[in-house]
């Protein structure tokens, strides 16, 4: 042959068709003879393909997020809150108990001097929202209780919320089109999850029902650099009268060079903690001032990483404003209830700042994940866990997969009869666009979804269309009078620029879907994308190809079947 | 060469008034529709939304001998329930999902303060659903009640092990977010053909598109289909046929446009039309057929899925000629570019006219 551009093109379809087909029907093993077999193939094709809810099933999980226990928190935390209001407006109140069992709640006040009652309640309401709360006053108690009818609602609250954080969380990971629905009657607190079938499930779940509370808090110690650190529990609480009050509370620190590799790993017990600090509550920010968060490593060593995070506007002026008024004192970063780092404040911090403690890569990454995505009301339960079927329905597929066959048959044919040795071309381009489009997904690790089907039928009616525009156009041109070779080249030059227009818009458009999209508008957009580029490749570049060839064998070509 | 057509000549552009009155009539058909059926007290809402927008009641059924999903599908649209999601349970073999929508008339609180009379509001419901289920399935066999032992009944089949509502799985939140990444990708196509070609033509196809999903959900309305998360993906489909078939005629009008210099423009919008009718013909045609295929042999469940394929295949190929041409000509026209009435005449005015059209169409140079 004399045209080498000819072959380089063929050279390189021939690749990419069997590079192709390898990715979408090979095993991803070294081959053996079963491979080749109708049954190896459709192995191979059902492990390669990630089929999503809709079409395969997977894993359908009801959970109940402990209402009970968010209440029970929520009424702890106003009463500390209360008790340090009155106490920082010097009345006189010694301290306080909080009742949180069979469905009642409340937050009591115990104060020595019966007639400071209403400079008391002033002074709380105005640091605590106690709103919704009825209050009761007896000699030296006062009493908040929560309505029932505030329970419940307050109940379905926490309920939305962790379903927001779950959401957020599940899309984190990286989990295709899971559905999440509110399950049971109203008041039961349970939330159903229904998501593709997943390699590791179980860290899916550990990582969903995850406590990532981070709170940056005042330690209380001299300045540097004398840290007060206590041997023991005991000895801590001690320091402050016995046990813990509104205002100040011990954690376990475990000081960061005594850990070994591994050890804080999540979901592991953690080892026994070295030393205790005291701290003063509230902290200083809490999570929910939270802007980000990610896994970081300094050094290349597998189990050296940490967590660096960063705050929101108003947490940053607010731990500025706090750190520089410390400089010289301790501050902790306290994950989940355990210091996981103390450090001296140099100079004024503002908006970042770092969890050290080395992590394992994997749990490094799953608590910046959990970090990110906001904590939990309370903790969740899983109460029901089963398999389930395509959502769909396993026999409308089988209908759906017949139907579209036969669609697509009768395409062919079509396509056959009417373009005669033309359409031949147009079938080729047509498969192939099937194949790498498949491809495409596999190598992207994308789950094919009932959407994510259509995004494909769209791209695969583009790609039909182009071939109809290039062959309308030659048929055009012939008529014209011009030669087969003539009417090939401008047929292709013309409708080249009408397929490129229609694919650019819809390109954009899929693009645009895929930005501000979620779930299965994303898995659309994404076959759409795949579909629409691969078909510039098969539709103009392979269908010109195979035109060259029958005009390099035949370059007076008189009479073009088509 | 086997041509469905060789040349036509049909002035597509004078059936332009009767082609915007069938578009206006239908719309304004699942306009009354839609409030008709929103106001009428005790009627059914706007739209007949799925499960998947509603939620409804799931039912766990365990089964001596499970029934094929098509069976219990059939049986419960034999008693009114059309819209079921049958999941089969996978690692326990004998158990089936069963998810049917709220039963009419009544509706699930929200998520709003419960009053207790809200709540067996719900439990309600889930009786109503739990019996309607029971009454479907005992076509197929007998219940045996939850606490006996399935296995040693002599005469049942069947026993209900659960019953639960469930919220919608697609919720408020997907769905503005549904309209707004749509909007946003509406804005990008504007912006794109008004790059490529013009204003008016950008206009002309979006309006297009804009006209065949709201046919398509006149028709929904109207013959109150059930709208599942499927149907979604198939607007989001059809807006791109649409798109793409308003851009080929407009690409030929601008290649007609420097070809031939003296013709006006109404005239160059009718030849494009006619010499791409041969193309729309091919390409919708398969479409359609495909579509067809989907729509009688694809089964209960994609229905919903089929049919907005198949309207949108239907007015995706109309709009081009009815409503994306004749609004981005009468644009032109009011920029003093075209006129619609003097399809042949060429008096030296319109020569000038249709030359300004061209510099706002052609002037684009096309880049290859």
């Amino acid at each position: 042959m004399k045209n080498n551009g000819l072959w380089i093109r063929t050279i390189l379809i021939v690749l990419v068709t069997l590079f192709g087909i390898y990715l979408v029907i090979g095993p991803r093993h070294s081959f053996t003879a079963s491979d080749f077999g109708w049954e190896g193939i459709k192995r191979n094709l059902a492990d390669n393909i990630n089929l999503g809810l809709d079409l395969k099933g997977g894993t359908h999980l009801v959970m109940r997020v402990k209402t009970d226990d968010y209440l029970a928190t929520l009424t702890r935390e106003d009463l500390d809150a209360a008790v340090n209001a009155a106490k920082d407006a010097k009345l006189p109140v010694t301290d306080g108990t909080a009742v949180t069992e069979n469905g009642t709640y409340s937050a009591t006040l115990n104060l020595t001097d019966p007639a400071q009652a209403d400079a008391v309640i002033d002074a709380v309401v105005k640091k605590v929202n106690f709103a919704d709360w009825t209050r009761t006053t007896s000699g030296n108690q006062i009493t908040w209780t929560l309505p029932t009818q505030i329970q419940t609602v307050l109940k379905d609250q926490a309920v939305e919320q962790a379903m927001q954080v779950i959401d957020s969380r599940i899309n984190l990971v990286g989990v295709a089109e899971p559905t999440l629905q509110r399950h049971g009657a109203n008041n039961s607190g349970q939330i159903l999850l229904q998501m593709p079938g997943l390699d590791d499930p179980q860290r899916v779940k550990a990582l969903l029902n995850a406590d990532s509370e981070l709170q940056l808090m005042e330690v209380i110690s001299p300045p540097n650099p004398n840290l007060q650190t206590y041997p023991t529990k005991e000895a801590a609480l001690a320091s402050i009268g016995g046990k813990e009050t509104a205002d100040r509370k011990v954690y376990p620190y475990s000081e960061r060079d005594d850990s070994t590799p591994g050890t804080t790993a999540q979901n592991e017990p953690p080892k026994a903690p070295t030393k205790f600090i005291v701290v003063k509550s509230p902290p200083v920010v809490d999570g929910s001032l939270l802007r980000s968060a990610n896994a970081v490593s300094q050094t290349s060593a597998a189990d050296d990483y940490q967590i660096s995070f960063s705050l929101k506007p108003a947490g940053a002026t607010k731990f500025g404003e706090w750190t520089g008024k410390n400089i010289g004192n301790y501050m902790a970063v306290v994950l989940n209830n355990e210091a996981k780092s103390v450090a001296f404040i140099q100079s004024q911090i503002t908006d970042s700042g770092q969890i050290s403690g080395r992590f394992s890569k994997q749990s490094a990454e799953d608590l910046a994940l959990t970090l990110r995505s906001g904590s939990l009301p309370a903790k969740i339960e899983y109460q029901e866990e089963r398999t389930v079927g395509p959502s769909l329905g396993a026999d409308s597929i089988r209908a759906g997969v017949l139907a579209s066959v036969g669609g697509l048959t009768f395409v062919i044919i079509f396509m056959l009869f009417y373009y005669r040795g033309s359409g031949v071309n147009a079938v080729v381009a047509l498969i192939l666009n099937m194949i790498l489009t498949l491809a495409a997904l596999i190598v992207l690790d994308a789950t094919l979804t009932l959407p994510g089907i259509a995004g494909l039928i769209l791209s695969i009616g583009m790609a039909v269309d182009s071939n109809v525009l290039i062959f309308e156009r030659m048929r055009e041109e012939l008529r014209a009078g011009k030669l087969v070779k003539d009417a090939v080249s401008v047929g292709f030059d013309k409708a080249f620029i009408t397929i490129i227009d229609t694919h650019v818009t819809t390109i954009i458009s899929a693009a645009i879907l895929y930005l501000y999209g979620s779930g299965p508008i994303r898995g659309f957009a994404v076959t759409l994308v795949l579909g629409l580029l691969i078909n510039l490749f098969s539709a103009v570049f392979v269908s010109r190809t195979i035109f060259m060839w029958l005009l390099e064998r035949n370059p007076n070509m008189k009479k073009l079947s088509i | 060469m086997f041509e469905f057509f060789k040349e036509i000549h049909v002035n597509w552009l004078g059936y332009r008034k009767p082609f915007i009155m069938v578009s206006i009539l239908i719309l304004l058909a699942g306009l009354f529709s839609a409030i008709g059926r929103q106001i009428t007290p005790g009627g059914t809402d706007a739209f007949n939304l799925g499960v998947d927008f509603q939620g409804g009641t799931v039912i766990t059924g365990k089964f001596k001998n499970k029934p094929a999903e098509d069976d219990i599908r059939n049986a419960l649209t034999n008693i009114g329930i059309n819209d079921s999601v049958i999941q089969s349970s996978l690692d326990k073999q004998d158990e089936v999902l069963i998810k049917i929508p709220l039963i009419e008339g009544e509706s699930l609180p929200t998520t709003a303060p419960t009053a207790p009379a809200e709540g067996n509001t719900v439990n309600n419901q889930v009786n109503q659903g739990r019996q309607k289920v029971i009454e479907a399935l005992n076509t197929l066999g007998k219940e045996v009640p939850a606490n006996a032992d399935l296995a040693g009944a002599q005469d049942g089949s069947y026993k209900i092990v659960g019953t639960d509502s469930v919220g919608p799985v697609a919720g408020e939140q997907l769905r503005n977010q549904a309209i707004i990444a749509t909007m946003l990708g509406m804005a990008g196509i504007l912006l794109f053909i008004a790059f490529r070609y013009d204003w008016t033509y950008a206009a002309g196809a979006v309006i297009a598109v804009f006209h065949d999903v709201l046919i398509t959900l006149a028709f929904f309305t109207l013959f109150q289909w059930e709208i599942s998360l499927t149907v979604l993906a198939a607007l989001l489909t059809l807006v791109g046929f649409s798109v793409n078939d308003s851009i080929v005629i407009f690409d030929r009008i601008r290649e007609n446009l420097s070809l031939h210099r003296g013709e006006s423009l109404y005239k160059l919008t009718n030849d494009s039309i006619n010499q791409t009718m041969s193309r729309t013909i091919v390409t919708n045609g398969l479409v359609f057929l495909t579509v067809l295929a989907l729509v009688l042999f694809g089964g209960e469940v994609l229905r919903g899925f089929s049919l907005a394929l198949f309207v949108g295949a239907i007015t995706g190929t109309y709009s081009t000629i009815a409503i994306a041409s004749p609004i981005a000509i009468w644009w032109q026209g009011k920029l003093g570019a075209a006129k619609m009435n003097t399809p042949e005449t060429r008096i030296d005015k319109d020569k000038k006219l249709a030359s300004a059209s061209r510099r706002s169409v052609a002037r684009r140079p096309v880049t290859r």
